[in-house]
């Protein structure tokens, strides 16, 4: 049988009274693919994603989730997907193992397999310590790294991770991007992943798409995404602290001032990289000797920005 | 059906397993029925000697037959917060993206609900009958008791589940419990019907709930029951609340969990 | 400065319903419900009563008192919790005021209840055997009583600053409730256990007292325990709340 393990959503939309969450979007993903979903608070990423996983009906449009459509075959969708959601929905008053057991029964796992896949499980996610202590008692990463554990349970072939690493810590963030790109790599899973976090979109995704007031307004490989609106950035390090003031004065002549260290000054270069010797010239001319002069690829950030005239950045440095 | 069945009692499981692990989540659906039973039982016994109470079992019986009722509805109606808490912390969500058949959940639910009221009807029948309770029953009138207990418990837990479902929040506590509440004390609680005064009297004979307590203090006496009213009343009550309850499953389904 | 805490404490119990509600209505419903569910005990012989309406009215004045109590000691445990009484601790207010403010709010619902209490209960045909002055001493009465179960609710309150914890007194309120004198007299109690326990439940005196108003008049007898209670009562609980609050309030 084999059905495709991918998700085909075309001009899907949600609208609650007389707010439209969701607007029209339509997008495609491979089997196998590791696709980033990227907005803001409010966005639309996680009415996207309870569509998707069937726990909220469409109120216009298609999805189709491992060849199934979300409206009319839930029961056929639930069985391919895993899901772990926004707010982990753990039981404080239950161990790690009762949760692994419970969710393997939920699933209709046979009663011998269960125990196997629940030992499993736990050590997969680095909780074998902690199995028997109660949910109420873990840490923040633990509890994701249960949750994930949990949507893992029937071996499906579409992973859902709504905002996974909100509020973890950059160890147990890293931990966890390395367990989502193993299970990408070496079983084939198909995972949908939303973020506010640029950089965890950058490091994970094979594509993503940007998500704005219910719309999709950008989609494409990461690269391709920077490169279509990149335009580098340029740090300077006077040689002489005093002539910062005037060094900042002229990079202005070459695009909009950014953020930068204390005793640099930096601009987002408007001519892109090509206009790098023309910017030495001109301050060789000035006379303004330079201590360091790098050159910063463009991010996501700047696709963000260009493409929803926010910035996302300032939440995602957390 | 092996897929139903397999959600119903992880549901269940669940709901079991939290309250033997902590037996202080039964005290409230414990201490009200026992508070009443100790109150009404002892405090009133001399209601029982009015002239036109006729009830061959004692008063005590008589209030067991109350409280019995009580705590099987609240049972009921403790699950439903449950559910609601469930709902409101998004656990509900993990059942309803793993379960391939969303009924077996309520399934599930229910279950659990039973088996905390058999846990609850079974320590306070013990409480009456070691203070001196001396119901009259044959084994037929126990087994009777049972099955009104249980119909009992499922028509106030599927009233509650279908509350906690639509409204999906802990706050509906009292939409859940007050209407049970009133409906149980707008029987004849202290007095058989016949003695019962004014506007109560009038609301009771109509109260559904009046033939279940009537008939249950009937078991507990040994009298003769009029098992199509009174069962057929219960079983009537179960299945517009089951309907109640999946409508309840359908809005939640339709709003998102 | 008293004035404006009581106001707040007023303000915050009138802007939750779910706090003013189960103050009127839950003891009016009981009392509709007992009135005509036990109107026939008032022919047991010996019963002090001609309605059993008249007995019952008594009963609100002490459930009143409880939600007062719960009120009270869920207000203070809350201002704790919120940080709230540690601000109060940078201002110049002193314990004693903030602990009044809060008691005289609360205490202000329980007399609109009892107004209510009375005013339902006379249309359905309640007579106070006391006359009018005996109708003034029933809402001295409910102040009393919201004053002693507040200071008593506005300790627990203070001591545990966890809201749960005074709401775990709920039970408090059925056991003190349901095992006195409020069904029957305890004269007409055949299980002497009960009876006994009834008779050392200070609440069933506090009942009696109310009730000897209404039913019977002026009763020295009955009307004394009941003061005595409420005075002690008062006192004590009230001096367990203000050192409680001085705890509170520590400030160097």
């Amino acid at each position: 049988m084999a059905p495709a393990s991918g998700i085909e959503v075309e001009n899907l939309q949600r609208t609650f009274k007389d707010l439209t969450a969701v607007d029209g979007i339509s997008f495609a993903i491979e089997p196998g693919e590791i696709f980033g979903f990227l907005g803001p608070n409010g966005a639309g990423k996680s009415t996207t994603v309870l569509m998707l996983t069937t726990l909220l009906p469409p109120s216009g449009g298609r999805a189709s989730v491992a060849g199934f459509d979300v409206a009319t075959e839930g029961p056929d969708v639930r069985r391919h997907i895993g899901a772990a959601l926004q707010e982990a929905a753990l039981d404080p008053l239950l161990t790690g193992r009762e949760h692994l057991r419970l969710q393997a029964s939920l699933q209709g796992l046979a009663k011998q397999t269960r125990d196997a896949r629940t030992v499993e499980l736990l050590e997969r996610v680095g909780l074998t310590d902690a199995a028997d202590r109660r949910v109420g008692g873990y840490s923040g990463g633990m509890k994701r790294r249960l949750d994930l554990a949990l949507a893992l349970v029937h071996g499906p072939s579409i992973l859902f991770l709504d905002e996974p690493t909100t509020g973890l810590d950059p160890q147990s963030r890293s931990d966890l991007w390395e367990e989502v790109s193993r299970l990408a790599r070496d079983e084939g899973v198909t995972v949908f992943l939303t973020t506010q976090y640029l950089e965890e979109a950058d490091q994970l995704a094979d594509r993503i798409a940007i998500i704005s007031r219910g719309s999709i307004v950008a989609e494409g490989t990461p690269d391709a995404l920077k490169g279509e609106i990149g335009r580098p950035s340029l740090e300077v390090v006077p040689s002489d602290a005093a002539d910062r003031e005037r060094l900042a004065q002229v990079l202005s002549e070459f695009g909009p001032a950014t953020a930068a260290p204390t005793g640099a000054a930096a601009v987002r270069l408007e001519a892109g990289a090509d206009g790098l010797a023309q910017v030495v010239r001109r301050l060789d001319a000035e006379g303004i000797g330079l201590n360091t002069f790098d050159l910063h690829a463009p991010t996501l950030d700047d696709v963000f920005l260009a493409k929803t005239g926010e910035r996302l950045a300032d939440e995602a440095v957390a | 059906m092996r897929e139903f069945s397999s959600t119903a009692r992880a549901v269940a499981w669940r709901s079991l397993h939290i309250t033997f692990t902590n037996p202080a989540l039964l005290a409230p659906a414990l201490i009200f029925p026992l508070m009443f039973y100790v109150a009404f039982a002892g405090g009133l016994s001399s209601v029982g000697d009015l002239p036109g109470f006729e009830y061959s079992a004692g008063y005590d019986t008589f209030q067991f037959g109350f409280v019995l009722l009580q705590a099987s509805a609240f049972g009921g109606v403790f699950s439903g917060f449950g559910i609601a808490a469930d709902f409101e912390r998004g656990f509900a969500r993990r059942y309803m993206l793993s379960a391939p058949r969303r009924e077996a959940i309520i399934v599930g639910y229910l279950l659990g609900a039973l088996g905390r009221a058999a846990i609850t009807t079974s320590l306070l029948t013990v409480v009456a009958l070691v203070t001196g309770m001396r119901p009259q029953s044959s084994a037929a009138d126990v087994a009777g008791l049972v099955l009104l207990v249980a119909l009992t418990c499922t028509a106030a837990m599927l009233f509650a589940c279908g509350v906690a479902m639509r409204l999906k929040t802990v706050q509906a506590g009292p939409a859940m419990q007050m209407p049970v509440f009133l409906v149980l004390f707008l029987a004849p609680v202290f007095v058989p019907l016949d003695l019962v005064a004014g506007w109560v009297h009038g609301v009771a004979t109509v109260n559904p709930v009046t033939a279940l307590m009537t008939g249950g203090r009937d078991l507990l006496a040994g009298e003769a029951v009029s098992e199509l009213l009174v069962f057929g009343t219960a079983i009537a009550l179960a299945g517009g609340f089951a309907v109640w309850a999946l409508r309840g499953l359908r809005s939640a389904e339709r709003t998102g969990s | 400065m008293t004035s404006d805490l009581a106001r707040r404490a007023l303000l915050r119990t009138l802007r939750q319903p779910a706090n003013v509600v189960p103050v009127i209505f839950f003891p009016m419903l009981l009392v509709a419900i007992n009135s005509a569910g036990l109107d026939a005990a008032s022919e047991l012989p010996g019963f002090p009563a001609d309605s059993y309406l008249d007995f019952i009215i008594a009963v609100p004045f002490i459930q009143g008192g409880l939600f007062a109590m719960l009120n009270a000691g869920t207000d203070l445990a809350t201002d704790i919790e919120s940080g709230f009484l540690r601000r109060l601790a940078l201002t110049p207010v002193r314990g004693t005021s903030l602990l009044l403010g809060q008691v005289a709010g609360v205490v202000a619902l329980s007399l609109v209840a009892a107004v209510v209490y009375l005013t339902v209960g006379f249309i359905a045909g309640v007579t106070v055997a006391a006359g009018p002055a005996g109708v003034v001493a029933l809402l001295v009465f409910a102040v009393a009583i919201g004053l002693m179960f507040s200071s008593i609710g506005a300790f627990v309150g203070l001591r545990s600053g966890s809201p749960q914890t005074v709401q775990g007194f709920f039970p408090l309120f059925f056991v003190l409730l349901f095992l006195s004198s409020a069904n029957l007299p305890r004269d007409l109690m055949e299980q002497d256990w009960f009876a006994t326990v009834a008779g050392l439940n200070p609440v069933s005196y506090l009942i009696e007292g109310i009730r000897s108003l209404v039913v019977t008049g002026w009763d020295p007898a009955a009307l004394w325990p009941a003061i005595a209670i409420l005075v002690v009562g008062t006192l004590v609980g009230g001096a367990a709340a203000a050192h409680a609050m001085r705890t509170n309030l520590v400030r160097t």
